[in-house]
């Protein structure tokens, strides 16, 4: 095999990899050992060293419960396998599924139209944006600074190849919600919209009505960004917005490191033809039978070419598929009573530790570490077995000795009272 | 179908039609036939400023999305918000009933360049 490979030693085949990210001593396995003797013994050490860890982290990526049906179905070689649903005739429980989705996340946004999805929320928010920018005619953005730090980065990127500036609209100190007075002084003739998430990264309520009338009233549309979704099952839509973006992580999608993950964009229906991604649309086959189809497909890359509505022209069918299953198992009182349960955990731990602001707030909250180190007050959880919040220092420069925390329907109670311990000591 | 002796032509199979300093513009008889059923047109507001040669909206049949190109420069000062509710009227009447847009020209002698009736017809072996 090196020969084949032009390589004339293993050693000459790694020399690629830094030498400190070598190992250059065998394996601490006993030798002799079997396949399936070896599994038992690794499983045996994931037991003692990752498994059985309580978590309070959110920030975009939450723990919630995924229930069995989820792979069941999204594990089904018809959903696994399939190609993208080209061919509408051999397609149609694709396009079945991916328009039940449409319609779930339209019932939840209280948009008119969704699409297909989108890779993640990160991607959907630029997405959104220049979908503003398309519709408006303008070129420049205010977003509001507590817009999920990495998802302001990733519209940065979008947007500063298209030349189209982005000014940053502040929080409020004590509220932690977005200053709108502040955001209303920097919206001008040139801005396309104004892009700002309910909760948002602190875990604080925005007031998206106020903010879509400060917006239209200069001629911008609002993008209301959405990473917490199970918030929807009992916070009112975004009704308000022109265009709401959101991830769907929490979805019965689990964490992995970062992604797969699924977004969507949903709107108004007089924009449609402004919507990046695919749409399917129920129609009538020849001998009158319901049936679905790829619909307005003119808009995508795979007709138009450059002049796109973008270069996203395809959708995250199998991922999208499992928030499909997660909604429909939940149902709309089920969704509710899961929403319910995320607030009265997050609220009864939130009550027994030091607040950093003010701001109603559904399952994440800040907490101020009041002079202790929040790199130390999580070395003391993790030796509990608790994965604490998450040090905003790198983000927020002036939140130095604040964390912030989730807590979802997967926390328990003792796990709760061990956190405001260690607060407290 | 004919193609008025009043109207003029470009390449990119739009027509305009000057009564005074005042272009009427829309798109060819040949433009829908090759587009076939037409079910969308997206075309900018009154006031919107076009250049010559330069896109100024799309119209999208059920085969492609296309733009189209401002046959004449000037200022937008009507558009036939009709074909928002009715596209296919496009198919039906393009000379006709199914005009695009109004401009008051910026530059009358932009219609010096552009082709007659005849030799728009010779253009697309007509």
């Amino acid at each position: 095999m090196l020969r084949a490979c032009g390589a004339g030693s293993l050693d000459e085949l790694f020399a690629h990899i830094p030498e400190e990210a070598r190992l250059t001593k065998p394996l601490a396995l006993a030798a002799g050992k079997s396949e399936y003797e070896i599994l038992d013994y690794f499983r045996a050490r994931e037991a003692e060293m990752a498994g059985g860890y309580a978590s309070f982290l959110g920030a975009g990526v939450y723990r919630h419960y995924r229930p069995v049906l989820v792979d069941t179905v999204a594990s089904r070689g018809e959903f696994l396998t399939a190609y993208t649903p080209y061919q509408a005739e051999i397609s149609q429980g694709t396009l079945t599924h991916i328009f039940e989705f449409q319609t779930m996340i339209c019932q939840l946004t209280g948009m008119e139209v969704a699409n297909a999805s989108m890779y993640d929320g990160s991607t959907a928010v630029p997405e959104a944006a220049m979908m503003a920018a398309r519709i408006t005619g303008r070129k420049e953005f205010v977003a509001a600074g507590a817009v999920h730090p990495e998802y302001r980065e990733v519209l940065q990127t979008y947007a500063r190849f298209q030349g189209m500036p982005i000014r940053a609209a502040g929080y409020d100190r004590e509220t932690g919600q977005t200053d709108l007075a502040a955001a209303e002084s920097l919206i001008n003739e040139k801005t396309a919209a104004v892009i700002l998430q309910s909760p948002n990264f602190f875990g604080c309520l925005e007031d998206i009505q106020a903010a879509a009338e400060i917006a239209h009233r200069r001629g911008a549309l609002l993008v209301a960004v959405i990473t917490e979704p199970v918030s929807l099952g009992l916070l009112a839509p975004p009704r308000d917005a022109d265009i709401v973006a959101a991830e769907l992580q929490s979805f019965a999608i689990s964490p992995s490191y970062g992604g797969p993950y699924a977004g969507v964009i949903a709107t108004r229906q007089q924009y449609v033809r402004q919507l990046p991604g695919r749409l399917v649309g129920e129609t009538k086959d020849v001998r009158g039978r319901r049936a679905y189809c790829l619909t307005l497909s003119t808009r995508e890359q795979h007709i138009r070419r450059e002049k796109a509505t973008s270069n996203i022209c395809t959708n995250q069918a199998l991922i999208a598929l499992m928030a499909t299953v997660f909604l429909t198992v939940y149902g709309k009182e089920g969704m509710r009573e899961l929403a319910e349960q995320n607030l009265a955990k997050a609220h009864y731990v939130a009550g027994k530790l030091p607040l950093r602001f003010t701001a109603p707030f559904f399952n994440e909250f800040v907490v101020s570490a009041r002079g202790k180190s929040p790199a130390a007050i999580n070395r003391t959880l993790l030796e509990k077995k608790i994965i604490g919040g998450l040090p905003l220092e790198r983000y927020y420069p002036e939140l130095g000795d604040c964390m912030l925390f989730c807590a979802t329907e997967m926390n328990t109670r003792e796990q709760m009272d061990t956190v405001a311990e260690v607060f407290a000591q | 179908m004919t193609y008025p002796e009043q109207f003029r032509y470009t390449k990119e199979h739009e027509w305009v039609q000057v009564e005074g300093d005042i272009g009427r513009v829309g798109l060819t008889h040949h433009a829908q036939n090759e587009l076939g059923d037409i079910v969308y047109v997206d075309l900018p507001r009154p006031g919107a400023v076009l250049e010559q040669g330069k896109t100024f909206g799309s119209v999208e049949s059920v085969k492609a999305v296309s733009d189209i190109y401002a046959p004449v420069s000037g200022e937008v000062v009507e558009v036939n918000s009709a074909l928002a509710d009715a596209p296919e009227k496009l198919n039906a009447d393009p000379h006709g009933e199914a005009w695009l847009v109004k401009v008051r020209l910026s530059r009358a002698e932009e219609i010096e360049g552009l082709l007659t009736a005849a030799g728009y017809q010779q253009y697309i072996g007509a």
